[in-house]
């Protein structure tokens, strides 16, 4: 295909990117970006949105202040949110009421609304921008900070941050070879689970002879609870594919895969309309910037298993077959799609180029540990203060991450354990909290990278409880090929299970040991070989706690319904009667100002007396 | 020609064999049950494991799907390969104990325990059947539905297929439906025939006792310490 009359030529392009950039710096307008993900839609951004532009224009303020819908800040705990530019004050839990005040009194007064300030829980004090929040304070947001200041669905905004400067460095003044040893100085390594070095990846594809080569951007971002992918192809996905562009033209690809997750409605809209808009200014196509290299890209909706994103599943399926891997070698770089070599990356790795090749490898390669270089994007969920998207240095420690950042354990609660990497990642425990974090700490610790998930869990958390859940999750989601993790997750939860319902016997702890490590040594892919992980590291740190589950029938922490019991404390009990009627079985009687009774044959656990007791009368045993 | 280290024997192959391939020519024997001849490999039953590498960074893989690459180092059978293999046997065993040619997997590999609960079916999802209905009879009658523990093999929507022609290739080729075995005791699920006729060998390997052509090659002399015949003759089923 001819590339259309808009398309520019390299020296065009540099010109709006410096026109783009100027408007920006002299922009006098007041900005107000709202935290628009997927994640800020759900809690009612679009209808802040609607009511602030309403407001704006009643009053005609739209040559002073404007709106602008941008992708995720990262602080889910405080959406919807709004970060004004340039004073970069931060709001949070905006309501469509507070518009009027939000225009009148702080975008043209610059009086700052107390009641939707972020206050710390730790010391109780306002802070008035996103720089004076712990959440942010730590983190180093060189991927994900951009979501902040621009619109993904406006190309414009891009370039007006020096968006595509990159790719025209590139064009302009580096062979391939050349951004392959950049890529490969700069320490960066596969943020997609296994961690390969990237430059060296790349080299691989690069000098593999075939006529035809392939990229593809890996998007499937099947861990529950993890969406750092997701937030930064619905925040900036033009970031994502100039990686892309700079990565094919090394490799010397000319067709290009961004392999999505179907779930992902609104990441799939902004990257659609954003290959659109950079094939309208020549930045993909045929001939790209006059420049003689071409790249197409299409989009490929995922077939919904968490198996597909491994990548010779992944492979599988854009050929149209049923997402199964396969054996490696041949690895993609030499055989991949269609039997060509082919290159495949996550879209933090390719969100990440762009930078490298502007600031140069020196710079990345300072950033982080002595093997694990740039930052890593986790979503830090589970028993945490400040949920959301936290972006860091590699060689954090996991404390800084959780205490600082995360803002702690909620209600006061004791920290138990952080699990890592996604469902087949490790737990590990308070011991670890000072470990710095790569790729190599974290396996060795029983856990994994993976592709950032994190979950925080209290001291109310049955950790062979959790083994269960990630295990139930894994049997699901293996592919079924191989006998090892196809048998030996099933047999691994049934044992666990087992364990957890009151009926482990002796020799059940060995037996689920000696089938992990078969598990994880005889599994074809990454998925059976990761799958013993949340048995393994449980069972490393926390065997007391299965034995305390098959010997003494307790379960410590007052979780598995099997192996507790809720009993009334007569010394506490004021005989209130406000556990009687949440008691769905009856099971307690009792009259005013007497202590109550509770009938163990007929309480079936489900806690609702514990959680309407006021007077902590009564326990779980 | 590639060059590899076979259990510590220099081995040319061709370009394209698999391990398994290689270890044949050379007259080593490494147990398949999802492999067979005249249907591409699969690598599901994970029977036919060796241990690739050298010094701390070796892994099992799948000898039936491995290419022999340059300087690779194989080794058929380590502990951890043997640890492997009897834990697979083992597996497949509690899902389809009748199967004789478990069993006699069972037997052969010295797997005289079955700590999983028994499952009694007729399949443990080797694929043999597919490929051969695919591959052999032209038919592509029947197939993988669903993943993980939902596995099972079926015909589309489940119904009788108008594909199938009703010439029992996947029956014939088919580890699991065919030959039945009880064995002796039906308690323990595990029949053991090699039981009853013990081989001479000992616990650790001794040259003189070894009725078998290289060390090791039967697992027996290497295996660790396993409950008695009375244990697990008594052993409980459920
Ligand atoms: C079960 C399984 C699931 C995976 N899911 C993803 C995924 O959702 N996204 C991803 O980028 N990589 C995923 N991977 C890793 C990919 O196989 C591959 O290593 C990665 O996409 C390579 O890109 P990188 O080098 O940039 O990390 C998964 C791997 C396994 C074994
Ligand atoms: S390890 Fe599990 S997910 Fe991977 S190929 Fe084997 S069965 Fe499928
Ligand atoms: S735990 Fe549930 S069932 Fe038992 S007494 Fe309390 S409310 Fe009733
Ligand atoms: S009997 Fe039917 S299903 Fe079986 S191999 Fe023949 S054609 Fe295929
Ligand atoms: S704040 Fe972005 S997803 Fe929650
Ligand atoms: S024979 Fe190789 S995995 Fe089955």
């Amino acid at each position: 295909m001819k590339n259309t009359n808009k398309s520019k030529s390299l020296d065009q392009i540099k010109k709006i990117i410096k026109e783009q950039k100027q408007a920006r710096k002299e922009d006098d307008k007041i900005t107000l970006t709202v935290s628009s993900g997927t994640c800020g839609q759900a809690r009612g951004s679009m209808e802040v949105i609607d009511s602030l532009k309403e407001t704006i224009e009643q009053k005609q303020l739209e040559d002073k202040v404007r709106v602008k819908v941008t992708g995720c800040h990262g602080f889910c705990e405080a959406e919807p949110n709004i970060i004004f530019q340039p004073d970069n004050i931060f709001y949070q839990h905006v309501k469509p009421k507070h518009s009027k005040d939000i225009i009148e009194k702080t975008a043209l007064n610059k009086e700052i609304l107390d009641q939707l300030l972020y206050t710390d829980p730790s010391t109780n004090e306002k802070a008035k921008k996103d720089e004076d929040i712990s959440f942010y304070t730590k983190q180093e947001r060189l991927v994900l900070g951009d979501n902040v200041l621009i619109d993904p669905t406006d190309i414009n905004d891009y370039f007006s941050i020096g968006g595509y400067n990159s790719l025209l460095k590139t064009l302009e003044t580096l062979n391939p070879e050349q951004v392959i040893n950049t890529v490969k100085s700069s320490g960066i390594r596969g943020r997609g689970g296994a961690g390969f070095p990237t430059g060296i990846k790349w080299e691989f594809t690069r000098k593999a002879k075939s006529d035809e080569k392939y990229i593809i951007c890996n998007a499937d971002e099947g861990d529950p609870g993890a969406y750092m992918d997701r937030s930064l192809m619905e925040g900036n996905p033009h970031r994502v594919l100039e990686g892309m562009i700079i990565g094919a033209y090394a490799i010397g690809a000319n067709q290009g895969f961004i392999y999505i997750r179907d779930e992902y409605p609104l990441a799939l809209k902004n990257i659609t309309l954003a290959i659109q808009q950079a094939k309208e200014f020549g930045l993909l196509g045929q001939n790209i910037l006059d420049t003689g290299f071409g790249l197409e890209i299409n989009i490929v909706k995922g077939a919904g298993a968490f198996v597909c994103g491994e990548e010779t599943a992944l492979i599988a399926s854009v050929e149209g077959k049923v997402g199964e891997p396969k054996q490696r070698p041949p690895f993609p770089a030499v055989k991949g799609l269609w039997k060509k070599p082919t290159n495949i990356n996550n879209v933090e790795t390719w969100g990440n180029i762009p930078l490298i090749i502007e600031k140069g490898a020196d710079w990345y390669s300072q950033i982080g540990t002595k093997d694990s270089k740039g930052t890593k994007i986790f979503s830090l969920v589970g028993k945490i203060n400040n949920t959301g998207l936290v972006e860091v240095p590699m060689g954090i420690t996991l404390r800084e991450i959780i205490f600082d950042i995360g803002g702690g354990i909620p209600e006061g609660k004791k920290f138990k354990a952080v699990q890592t990497g996604g469902p087949s990642g490790g737990c590990l425990p308070a011991e670890k909290l000072d470990l710095p974090i790569d790729y190599e700490s974290l396996t060795e610790a029983g856990s994994i990278m993976g592709s950032g998930g994190m979950i925080v869990m209290d001291e109310n958390t049955c950790m062979v409880d959790v083994a269960k859940y990630f295990l139930n999750f894994l049997r699901d989601e293996s592919c079924g090929k191989c006998l090892s993790c196809r048998e030996g997750t099933q047999r691994m939860w049934e044992i666990v299970n087992k364990i957890t319902e009151g009926n482990g016997k002796k020799g059940d702890i060995e037996l689920l040991e000696e089938l992990a490590y078969a598990v994880k040594d005889a599994s074809m892919c990454g998925l059976g070989q990761t799958a013993a992980n949340p048995v393994l590291s449980t069972l490393r740190y926390f065997r007391d706690e299965y034995e305390a589950h098959v010997v003494d029938k307790k379960c410590p922490a007052g979780v598995c319904k099997d192996l507790i019991r809720y009993i009334i404390i007569e010394d506490k009990c004021t005989g209130c009667m406000a556990c009687i009627k949440p008691c769905p079985e009856d099971a307690i009687t009792g009259e005013l100002k007497k202590v109550h009774t509770l009938d163990e044959n007929k309480c079936i656990r489900c806690g609702a007396c514990y959680e309407a007791c006021k007077f902590d009368a009564i326990k779980i045993e | 020609m590639i060059n590899l280290k076979l259990n510590k024997l220099d081995v040319k192959a061709e370009q394209g064999w698999t391990i398994l391939e290689t270890a044949k020519y050379y007259g080593l024997e490494i147990p398949t049950l999802c492999y067979n001849e005249g249907l591409s490999t699969y690598g599901g039953c994970r029977l036919c494991l060796v241990e690739i590498g050298e010094g701390e960074n070796t892994k099992l893989v799948s000898s039936c799907t491995y290419p022999v690459e340059e300087g690779l180092v194989v080794h058929t059978d380590t502990k951890r390969v043997l640890n492997a293999r009897k834990m697979m046997i083992e597996l497949m065993l509690s899902v389809a104990p009748n199967s004789k040619t478990i069993q006699d997997l069972a037997s052969k590999f010295g797997v005289t325990q079955m700590r999983f609960e028994a499952r009694n079916e007729e399949c443990i999802l080797c694929g043999l059947c597919v490929r051969m209905c695919a591959e052999q009879m032209d038919g592509k009658a029947i197939g993988f539905q669903n993943r993980g523990h939902k596995r099972k093999i079926s015909t589309p929507f489940d119904v009788r297929s108008e594909e199938c022609r009703l010439c029992g290739g996947c029956m014939y080729i088919c580890p699991a439906c065919q030959l039945r075995c009880h064995g002796p005791d039906p308690d323990s699920d595990v029949c053991n025939a090699c039981l009853t006729m013990d081989p001479t060998c000992v616990d650790v390997y001794d040259e003189l006792q070894c009725w078998m052509y290289d060390a090791g090659r039967c697992g027996t002399c290497v295996r660790e310490e396993e409950p008695n015949k009375k244990d697990i003759q008594n052993a409980d089923k459920k």
